[in-house]
This record gives C-alpha cells, structure tokens and sequence, in this order.
C-alpha cells in the first residue's frame, strides 16, 4: 500500500474527491435524483396538459373510449406496480443494511414484476390491436364522433407507451445494479444507484397511480 | 448513516394503496356524475403523496428534497393553469374582426 492511501484510509475509494463522506455523496445523489424526477413531472405533464384538455372538450365520447380499454388488466397492473414498488423500497434498506444477497433477490424480485406488468401491457396491446382500437388506418368506432374516440386513443397509447418505455428502461437499470450487486459493489455504504433507482422505479409507479383512474375510469363502468 | 426504516413501515404502505387501489376500482362502478373524477383524482393523489412520504422516504428526508419535490409538482400546476386559463376563457370576450 503506498503512502498516500494509508494516508486517507478513513475515506473509501468510492467517494468522490469532490465530497467530504459518502453521506454527502449520496445526498448529493438523491438532490441530483430529485430534480431530474421534477423534468421527468413535466415530460410526462405536457401530456397529462393534452389529456385534460381534450378531456374537457370531448368528454362524452372519452367516457365512451374509455369503456374499451380492459379495466382488470389496467387494475391489475396496477397492483403489480405497487407490490413491484415494495420490493423495491425493501431492496433499498436491504442496500444500506448490507445484506448482498437479499438485495439480489428484491431488485431481480422487482425487475420480474416490472416484465410482468410489461407482458399484461403486451397482452392489452394486442387486444386493442385486434379490436381496430389503434388509430390510424385501421381504427374502427361504431358509437358517434369516431374521431375523437381516436384522440382519445392517441393519447392513450401516447401516455402508456412512454409509461411503458420509462418501465422498460427500468428494469434493464434493475438487472444491471443486480449483477453489480452480486459482485458486492455496493457493499459499505455505496449505496447510491439502488437508492436513486428505487426513486425512479417509485416514480413510475407514481405515473402509472395517475394513468389507471384517468385512462381506464372515465366516468363511471 | 441514514435511518433504516422497519420492514413493517413498507409492509403498511403497500396494503395502504392496494386498498386505495381497491376503493378507486369499486367507486368506479357507482355513478356519481362529476364526482366519480374528483373522487378518482383524490385518491391517486393520496396514492403519489403516500407513495412519495414512504416508499421515496420523503418522510425524514432534508428540506432541500421536500423543495425539489414540491417544485416539481407546482411547475405542473403552473404549466396546466395557465394553458387552462387560456382555453377554457377563449371567447369570454367578443372579438370583432
């Protein structure tokens, strides 16, 4: 060991020479975690803004297009979200409480719920695609004012499709930090990425809490 | 070191929403007019604020995050107020072309 490390081996190669401790490191991190999840409120916001609107101006035939879409899959999903959301948050204490394996097995848990949801959403998809649901070409409605059910349909592949993309990409981060945490990288107090991803996998949640009530409970059944 | 919440805590919060889960989804079928979407937005914001306070820890976190997070959702209100407050006041005032 050279001079320089024995020197400053209270402090662990993994903070960053920019910060004091690790403590400062990681509120560093979740700052940073923070105020992106504000741009992502607003990425999101542009569309919920699109949604209210046309909401609004369009309200009886929403009722109607929302009728269409499968209320138990969207319900369910739902409830998978949030138990996804639970293994998360455990897998964030079991982070800082430094238990290797039982951290493995709750971000692969959480990641195996994130394909479950994303197979229920294939599953949906499909079915709308062979009820003529998807808009453009192929788009069918029999009811009054077929175009605007079709906005309502473009808005609704509009808001789960990017849901769906932020849950995708979430559960590539989650296989990623599971195999880093297999390797122990995270062991010591070097917490950051499962903490700052469990925040992200809880905002889509957050999202996906939103889109349910307004997408598949229009009106009322 | 950071506080390590009990397992418990987590436990409770997720029965919390899955029963507010349940409440949205049954609402649903009673018809309450414009209600059934004030009630329904009721409960998905409870479910974000819960969400948010327990499992994101906001709960016991420093103030600067509780300000992140609040500027996050009040830039929404600004951005839905104002493009509101736009659409829904066009022709309030007679324009003469």
């Amino acid at each position: 060991m050279s001079i320089l490390t024995s020197q400053v081996s209270d402090r662990p190669a993994f903070v960053a020479e920019q910060f004091d401790d690790i403590d400062q490191q990681r509120d560093a991190a979740k700052l940073g975690m923070w105020i992106f999840l504000a741009t992502e409120v607003l990425f999101f916001g542009g569309l919920f803004l699109a949604y209210t609107i046309y909401r609004f101006t369009y309200g009886h035939v929403f009722v109607d297009a929302s009728r269409r879409l499968d209320v138990v899959l969207g319900g369910t999903n739902t409830a998978v979200l949030l138990v996804s959301s639970l293994l998360m948050a455990l897998g964030v204490r079991a982070a800082q409480l430094d238990h290797r394996r039982l951290l493995v097995r709750l971000l692969l848990g959480t990641a195996f719920l994130g394909c479950v949801f994303m197979s229920i959403k294939a599953v949906e998809y499909h079915n709308d695609f062979v009820e003529h649901l998807v808009p453009g070409a192929h788009f069918e409605w029999k009811g009054p004012d077929p175009h605007n059910a079709e906005l309502f349909f473009w808005i609704y592949f509009a808001m789960t499709g990017l849901h769906a993309i932020h849950v995708t990409v979430g559960i590539g981060i989650l296989l990623v930090l599971a195999l880093l945490a297999w390797r122990g990288k995270f062991s010591g107090g070097n917490y950051s990425q499962i903490e700052i991803t469990g925040l992200y996998w809880h905002f889509i949640d957050i999202v996906w809490v939103f889109l349910f009530p307004l997408l598949y409970l229009v009106g009322h059944r | 070191m950071e506080k390590v919440v009990a397992p418990k805590i987590y436990f409770r919060t997720c029965i919390a929403l899955l029963a507010l889960l349940a409440l949205t989804w049954s609402i649903a079928y009673v018809d309450l007019g414009p209600f059934n979407l004030i009630f329904a937005l009721a409960v998905a914001i409870t479910k974000a604020i819960v969400i948010a306070l327990f499992f994101m820890h906001i709960k016991g976190s420093r103030r600067i995050l509780h300000l992140a997070a609040i500027a996050g959702v009040m830039w929404l209100m600004i951005l839905i107020a104002l493009t509101l407050g736009d659409y829904f006041t066009r022709g309030w005032v007679p324009l003469s072309h």
